[in-house]
């Protein structure tokens, strides 16, 4: 067998894509809520509309959504891979099992992440997917188009805001949305200090505080998502 | 003082011979003394039930003294039971209660077929050892104590890797059956000296891909193993096996 195909499919390889697709997808988060957060400022979506529009015609984002899409699904495929392998590996269960000394996080984590891969469906269904390819339904909207005067010039963009809004007005939405970031937080309390030891990068002097900043980017990240859908349905923003 | 003593259940897996494909049998003991070791306790069951014309428990045991791995057995859903830090042989009665029902099963892992009872075939450890598990370049007479300088702090980390017993405790306590910190604290034992360090880039990769090729599941660093080693070996020494093994396998030209 070719030394780089075994390399790749050899346990700690395949836990090298895991780590590697993960800390990618560590880095892409804090990027996407800076966006994000624009849709809790109250001026009628004018600056989260500009910035949705600049993020579907900008070459660089665009070409770094590929990738993104792409490291999403390697991690998902590789995830199961790994899960049926280990299930496999395993004998037959224990009749009485403790296993009282590791996290529930860690024994979960192909369920936690089964869970974020289907709130990336939905969400991409709801935004993405309505954003490049859909007509949207005017009466629900008002319109699907807004004019804004940026820089003297009157520019006609889609009104991502409203149809955000609108969807955040469905409260079994907006609870899809929350406990998907409460399975993000925990699938990040086992995972991001996880890609770390799985890189081998484990120091008797920055283990400590890799593990403290997952911990914090856990829990933070998670809430600040959240944070969005809750404001929009309890009216604090967009209405 | 006179000894103290428990009456016990045991809830007992059984396999092979009459037993078939294996289930949990129930016995009682009674008058326990809690002085003797786990065991100890089991020759006590047997001798009761030769007596009786029954089939004894098979389970395997040597130095009875925490040192040759050989007790493999998980008592209440813990490998080696309740007690931190300690083998089967090591474990006593006062670490239970009068009254008390106890769970006995093997290690449980496809890599560990069951022989009989509470014995299982752990001769896939042995096979990763054999690819690649000891040194093979001539390190000359033994040598002066000064002749070859090592540092404290890191004969030390040699020793606590070295300390491995290759029990399998941490196979039976990981949920994805890997092998990983039995593999690593050998990869670390023998790369952290000078005499182990000079083949250790081809080591580590033939003794990975043996585990890979024994069937063993993959590290989601779950940490169970840690708590449950007999031995107390950290995971520090799989990071450092992951590590070694990226370098091998990416940044040298050698192929296991
Ligand atoms: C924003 C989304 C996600 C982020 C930030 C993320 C991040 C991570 C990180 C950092 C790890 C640790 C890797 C390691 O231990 O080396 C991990 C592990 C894992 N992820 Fe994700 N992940 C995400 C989505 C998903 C999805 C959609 C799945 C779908 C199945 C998934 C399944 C898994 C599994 C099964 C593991 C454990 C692998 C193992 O150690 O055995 N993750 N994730
Ligand atoms: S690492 Fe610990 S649990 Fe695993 S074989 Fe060695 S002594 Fe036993
Ligand atoms: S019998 Fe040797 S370690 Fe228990």
């Amino acid at each position: 067998m070719n030394w780089f195909i075994q390399f790749l499919t050899s346990s700690i390889g395949r836990k090298l894509i895991m780590s590697l697709t993960g800390l990618f997808l560590i880095l892409f988060l804090p990027v996407h809520l800076v966006g994000n957060l624009q849709l809790l400022m109250n001026d009628g979506g004018e600056a989260f509309n500009v910035y949705a529009d600049m993020m579907g015609h900008n070459a660089f984002i665009q070409f770094t959504a590929k990738g993104l899409y792409f490291f999403i699904l390697l991690h998902a495929v590789q995830g199961v891979i790994i899960y049926m392998k280990n299930k496999n590996a395993s004998g037959q269960k224990y009749a009485k099992s403790t296993n009282a000394n590791a996290t529930w996080a860690s024994k979960n984590m192909i369920w936690l992440g089964l869970l974020l891969l289907i709130f990336i469906f939905i969400h991409m269904g709801d935004f993405w997917f309505a954003m490049k390819f859909q007509e949207w339904d005017q009466a629900e909207l008002g319109r699907e188009m807004i004019a804004y005067n940026i820089e003297g010039q009157s520019v006609e963009l889609k009104n991502l805001y409203a149809k955000v809004n609108y969807s955040f007005t469905n409260p079994l939405i907006v609870g899809v949305y929350v406990l998907s970031m409460v399975g993000l937080m925990f699938h990040l309390l086992h995972g991001f200090a996880s890609a770390f030891q799985t890189l081998g990068l484990n120091h008797k002097k920055y283990t400590p505080a890799i593990e403290l900043l997952g911990k914090l980017y856990s829990i933070i990240i998670p809430l600040a998502f959240a944070i969005i859908p809750i404001l929009h349905y309890a009216g604090v923003v967009g209405k | 003082m006179a000894e103290k003593t428990i009456n016990i259940k045991l809830k007992v897996w059984r396999q092979g011979g009459e037993f078939g494909g294996g289930k949990l049998v129930d016995y009682s003991l009674d008058d326990v003394g809690t002085d003797m070791s786990f065991l100890e306790m089991f020759d006590v069951l047997n001798e009761k039930l030769i007596a009786e014309k029954k089939t004894p428990v098979s389970f395997e045991h040597d130095c009875r003294e925490g040192i040759c791995g050989t007790c493999s057995m998980v008592i209440n859903g813990q490998p080696h039971g309740p007690m931190k830090g300690t083998t089967t042989c090591q474990l006593h009665m006062r670490s239970f209660n009068d009254g008390d029902t106890i769970v006995v099963e093997p290690f449980r892992a496809k890599s560990f077929p069951v022989i009989r009872d509470l014995v299982v075939d752990r001769s896939s450890f042995d096979a990763i050892i054999q690819a690649g598990g000891y040194i093979s370049v001539n390190t000359g007479q033994a040598q002066d104590a000064n002749a070859i300088p090592v540092e404290k702090d890191v004969s030390d980390a040699a020793f606590d890797a070295a300390t491995c017993i290759g029990c399998g405790a941490c196979v039976a306590a990981c949920p994805n059956s890997a092998a990983m910190l039995f593999t690593s604290a050998k990869v670390s034992h023998l790369s952290t000296l000078p005499q182990g360090k000079v083949e250790s880039s081809k080591r580590v990769q033939a003794m990975v891909n043996q585990m890979d090729k024994e069937g063993f599941g993959m590290c989601s660093n779950i940490k169970a193993c840690e708590a449950e080693c007999p031995k107390e070996i950290s995971v520090d020494n799989i990071a450092l096996m992951n590590r070694q093994y990226l370098a091998s396998v990416l940044g040298s030209d050698k192929q296991a």
